[in-house]
């Protein structure tokens, strides 16, 4: 008698506790091995490149807040700053510093869920991820104060922001900032040199250099592949020239690295947020900008480095109040394109903490 | 003679003629104490896991039901069996059915033979501890036919590494359990607790190692939990599972718990013996401190994956519980005569040296597969 083995395709989502939202992975297996894998998306489409089209400039502030709702301010601080691009619009000097803070700590928070999350996939049965919301809480007081939200803050204008920060704001940021190094040393210790965790992330779920680069990688994603690639030094908007940070960069590509880019990037947006409250400066925090603004004829495209990667807004005005065309580009869909160079041969349980490391959020995803 | 069999004497004497009704009567008063303890403590079991768990993970766990919450098990008691019980369309009925008992039914009766007190004992076999490896080896049984019963994948995967999982840390267990019964010369679980003026975790420090972590395994805990896996497999074996036979699965697996716990005090921790408090104190203070390092590994580690795990096994702890087993029986030949106290001291060093050198020579290995 010969015993006929095939292989088994396995549904993995779009309800799964593991992918982060409503993604979905036909995964064909080998026993435990992966042997091919093609991803689902469109579980979350609403439409918002669509939707921008129909709105005014102003409008499309809280549509990109449903973008990546980890980290919402970057999303508007992207978009803003593409308008601003397009229309020729000068920003106060307090408003820049106000959005590096906000872009800096929404980079915390975003990377503390993501460190959090990917060790929660690697079973760490939510006690990490519990300890990183203890920091993150703080972070989403501080939004609160400002703008009134926790999750979809919508404090971007077009010129500025929308207020100035209340007077406790900045005592509870620098405490804050005093904080967070000795937090992220505990992390450390508790989790970076773990036998577990170096067993199951080391040399798991590499991504080539070549490979990274030719995916269009950014982010973490791509620098834990050893590419130094930072849209805030290469390419520098706002006023993060006046900054001195470092650009922390991986060697292998493994998961291992990009759990630990994500841990170093943490102490760098330290580093920014305390030179940004030194140098804060006094003033007006909106520039007088129309209500129903009519950008010139043109297009524009205007990227920032968010948490996740390379953010970028595509934006073709017709000179009327609403944009002709509106196009997103996400960093994690693009980063997601690499998943399953990354996973074939590998077993399920590397899939779920390789596709963590990568840090997705499908609410940019699907769009 | 045990307190049972004293009663069932007892009773006996008093109506001559009525043997047949005082055996049946003594068994199922010792029935219903076994199985009052398993589900009273399960029902502790998992207050005090939930309350431990909130510490760990700074927050407060469940504390609205009752002083300190302890009545939200019973909440969740009542809400499991409340729910609806489905069986998947093209499942196996008769074996879907079946999983749960033949989960449960082990479980409960490992605890005939834990040792509660002195002469606390359902019944003294003299061949103890063989009975428990025995009986407890059955649940992996029933684990795989509830993945397989299920027709579900998740519960496929699950099932397939229950079978590696439970067969290759049987084997350590087994093997650090003989360094137990070389010392003590008996099988019998009385005996075990009675010879052991010192604990054998002092003098067995490395057996205990290997017998705790192989136990982890067994009752699929952190980081061992690969069956259950909640961020890979969902909840593995029993996905499809609700009502009454979620509440078995439940059940067993807190059992499991709890009947490890109980044999990792008798084994290694001294079972019922202790000054001042009275033995039964002792017994559940042991137990409950057992419990409580199983649930802060939970609280701490990550999971391994399936190879590293039966890397694990096979690399790690089997070698060691070999190497651990001839240097008990050497000791047990030659050393008899020396003081206890020295031979803690060699044993505490012998281990520290083992487990320092497989952690030089021996990594949680696996990688990529050419496809």
């Amino acid at each position: 008698m010969t015993i006929r083995a095939e292989p088994f395709i396995l549904n993995m989502g779009p309800q799964h506790p593991s992918t982060h939202g409503v993604f979905r992975m036909r995964v064909t297996l080998d026993g435990e091995v992966i042997v091919d894998l093609e991803p689902v998306i469109g579980y979350l489409h609403r439409g918002i490149e669509k939707l921008g089209e129909t709105r005014t400039y102003t409008q499309i502030v809280p549509l990109t807040d449903r973008l990546d709702y980890v980290a919402s301010m970057t999303n508007n601080f992207a978009y803003v700053l593409a308008v601003e691009k397009l229309a020729g619009i000068e920003v106060p000097e307090r408003a820049e510093y106000l959005r590096i803070i906000m872009a800096e700590t929404m980079r915390i928070a975003s990377h503390l869920m993501a460190v959090g999350f990917f060790l929660n996939d690697l079973g760490a049965m939510m006690t990490p991820v519990l300890y990183m919301w203890r920091e993150r809480e703080k972070l989403l007081d501080l939004y609160e104060m400002v703008c009134g939200q926790r999750l979809t803050y919508n404090y971007m204008r077009i010129g500025g922001v929308s207020q100035d920060i209340p007077e406790e704001f900045l005592p509870a940021l620098k405490k804050f900032v005093a904080e967070m190094p000795r937090f992220i040393d505990e992390y450390d210790q508790l989790l970076s040199l773990n036998e577990v965790v170096l067993a199951r992330t080391k040399g798991v779920g590499i991504l080539p250099k070549d490979t990274a680069i030719n995916t269009a990688a950014s982010g973490p994603v791509l620098r834990a592949s050893g590419v130094k690639w930072d849209l805030r030094k290469a390419d520098p908007y706002s006023i993060y020239d006046r900054f001195d940070f470092e650009v922390p960069v991986g060697s292998l590509g493994d998961n291992y690295d990009r759990y630990w880019v994500r841990m170093q990037e943490m102490r760098q947006s330290v580093r920014i947020l305390e030179q940004a409250i030194v140098q804060l400066p006094e003033g007006e925090v909106c520039a007088r900008v129309p209500q129903l603004l009519r950008p010139p004829i043109g297009e524009v495209y205007g990227h920032i480095e968010a948490p996740k990667g390379e953010l970028g807004f595509y934006l073709v005005s017709d000179n009327s109040i609403a944009p002709y065309r509106f196009h997103i580009r996400p960093p994690t869909l693009i980063n997601l394109t690499a998943l399953k160079d990354m996973v074939v041969g590998w077993k399920v349980a590397d899939l779920i903490i390789t596709f963590g490391s990568i840090d997705v959020c499908l609410g940019e995803i699907d769009r | 003679m045990t307190l049972l069999e004293q009663f069932h004497l007892w009773l006996a004497n008093m109506w001559p003629g009525w043997e047949w009704l005082a055996y049946v009567i003594a068994a199922i008063v010792g029935v219903v104490i076994i199985l009052g303890f398993l589900l009273i403590m399960v029902l502790v079991f998992i207050w005090f896991e939930r309350r431990l768990l909130g510490r760990f993970q700074i927050r407060l766990g469940p504390n609205r039901l009752g002083p300190e919450g302890i009545f939200q098990p019973i909440a969740t008691a009542v809400k499991i069996l409340l729910k609806e019980d489905i069986v998947p369309a093209k499942g196996d009925k008769v074996l879907h059915w079946l999983a749960p008992v033949i989960v449960f039914v082990p479980v409960l009766l490992i605890f005939a033979v834990v040792p509660f007190g002195q002469r606390a004992i359902l019944t003294d076999l003299n061949v103890g501890i063989v009975y428990v490896v025995a009986i407890s080896s059955i649940s992996a049984v029933g684990v795989y036919t509830a993945g397989w019963a299920s027709n579900n994948k998740y519960a496929l995967i699950s099932a397939l590494r229950t079978v590696a999982q439970m067969v290759s840390y049987e084997l350590p267990v087994v093997l650090s359990i003989i360094g137990v019964v070389l010392m003590v010369g008996s099988l019998s679980m009385t005996e075990i607790v009675e010879s052991q003026n010192i604990p054998f975790i002092l003098l067995q420090p490395l057996g205990f190692v290997i017998f705790f972590l192989g136990t982890l395994a067994e009752m699929n805990r952190s980081p061992f939990d690969l069956l259950e896996a909640d961020s890979e497999i969902v909840a593995g074996y029993h996905i499809e599972y609700s009502g009454m036979k979620f509440a078995m699965f439940f059940l067993g697996e807190y059992g499991h718990a709890l009947a490890y716990s109980c044999i990792v005090a008798t084994l290694y921790l001294g079972g019922w013996q202790g000054p001042l408090l009275p033995p039964i104190i002792w017994f559940l203070i042991k137990v409950i401190a057992v419990f409580s390092v199983i649930v802060w590994m939970r609280a701490t580690l990550p999971r391994l994956r399936v190879d590293q795990l039966m890397g694990f096994a096979w690399k790690g702890l089997l070698p060691m519980a070999v190497i651990n087993l001839f240097i008990i029986a050497a000791e047990v030949l030659w050393l008899s005569e020396i003081t206890p106290w020295l031979m803690v001291a060699v044993n505490f060093v012998f281990a520290g040296v083992l487990v320092l050198l497989w952690s030089k020579l021996f990594t949680l290995g696996g990688g990529r597969v050419e496809v």
